[in-house]
């Protein structure tokens, strides 16, 4: 067993050591409360199954007819800080829900980008959502609160990205 | 009183990249062969199930915090907090309170009206989008794997509290610069 699958178990672990002290927790106080949460738990499970399984597999596939070698030049491994700028540009303008976000950019990676650049994707893409932001950010919060944070957010991406590209992981 | 996250049954997101990936999968059945699309599936799904006990995991643990941890706890620590110390504990709510956008935004609202200045609200916004556990177990895994998430993650660290500081700073110069302070 390498390093990584180690790390991968012992975190299932710790998870699920988690899942049984706030479940216990939630029993000591009611019944009624462990049921609603194992209940809500797995019927999210069960339904979030199916639209993770499309992205994932769909990713895969959309990997395999993606011109390798344009996505190469423009965002891949030696695309630099172009590259970063441009992963950043793409991943706020990404439109629609979880989902999405990461079948593009597990495709991308899968189709020859590199691993900074779909690090500034999806941290951009997870900072900007555009769907998010109109539909509930704009209404539940103050106006100005809402473009202060997209402004301070603009460098965001860029970071994570360089982070990346200087700590050359993952 | 707990209230539900709502995962929706269908969405049209969903559907799009279901019908991408279909038309996806056919080109790539037609033009390389059974095998090559057998060998993509066969490595999506392997991936994927190596995470469905990850995501089982972060599915009951949001439906718990959900209702240990109410909104209204969150909004007055973290609201009653200021200054650094006001954007860590902002940043770390963030980051363990599960739920969607209905949760977040009235937590973030919350604080500016107990008194939390906007800085904390950025961070608080901020680490959620960026290491929300919620997320990460549930969606970005079973799609990247565990060493680009955890990567990925690691680095995002700071982020709250650079986006959160620089948003008190700019709030700062606004305000001396054409006046008022009010942002709830």
């Amino acid at each position: 067993m390498d390093l990584m699958t180690i790390i991968s178990v012992l975190v299932t672990v710790v998870l699920w050591g988690l899942v049984a002290a706030l479940a216990l927790t939630a029993a000591v106080r009611s019944k009624a409360l462990f049921r609603e949460g194992m209940q809500e738990g797995s019927r999210d499970f069960v339904v979030l199954i199916p639209r993770v399984l499309v992205g994932v597999i769909g990713s895969g596939y959309v990997a395999a007819v993606m011109p390798q070698e344009t996505i190469g030049a423009w965002i891949g491994p030696n695309s630099g800080l172009l590259g970063i700028a441009i992963a950043t540009l793409a991943g706020a303008a990404t439109p629609g829900g979880a989902v999405v976000g990461f079948s593009v950019g597990a495709a991308a990676l899968k189709g020859g980008a590199g691993a900074p650049q779909v690090i500034a994707y999806t941290t951009a893409w997870s900072l900007y959502t555009l769907q998010r932001l109109i539909n509930w950010e704009i209404h539940m919060m103050a106006p100005r609160v809402v473009w202060l944070r997209a402004f301070v957010s603009l460098p965001l991406p860029l970071l994570a990205g360089i982070c990346a590209m200087l700590l050359g992981k993952p | 009183m707990a209230e539900r996250r709502r995962v929706r049954t269908f969405e049209w997101s969903t559907a799009i990249i279901a019908a991408v990936s279909i038309i996806a999968g056919t080109i790539v059945y037609f033009r390389d062969g059974s095998d090559k699309f057998i060998a993509i599936l066969s490595s999506d799904l392997w991936l994927f199930g190596g995470m469905l006990p990850k995501m089982a995991a972060g599915c009951l643990i949001a439906a718990f915090v959900t209702r240990l941890l109410p909104r209204e706890v969150v909004a007055r620590v973290v609201g009653g907090e200021s200054g650094v110390l006001g954007i860590l504990i902002a940043m770390v709510m963030g980051a363990v309170l599960p739920g969607g956008p209905l949760t977040i935004f009235p937590v973030a609202g919350a604080f500016l009206l107990l008194g939390a200045d906007v800085g904390t609200a950025v961070a608080f916004i901020t680490a959620w989008n960026l290491l929300g556990y919620n997320r990460a177990l549930i969606w970005e895994l079973p799609f990247f794997g565990p060493e680009f998430v955890g990567w990925r993650i690691l680095i995002a660290v700071p982020l709250p509290i650079i986006a959160g500081l620089s948003a008190r700073i700019v709030a700062r110069a606004v305000a001396s610069r054409w006046g008022g302070d009010q942002w709830t």
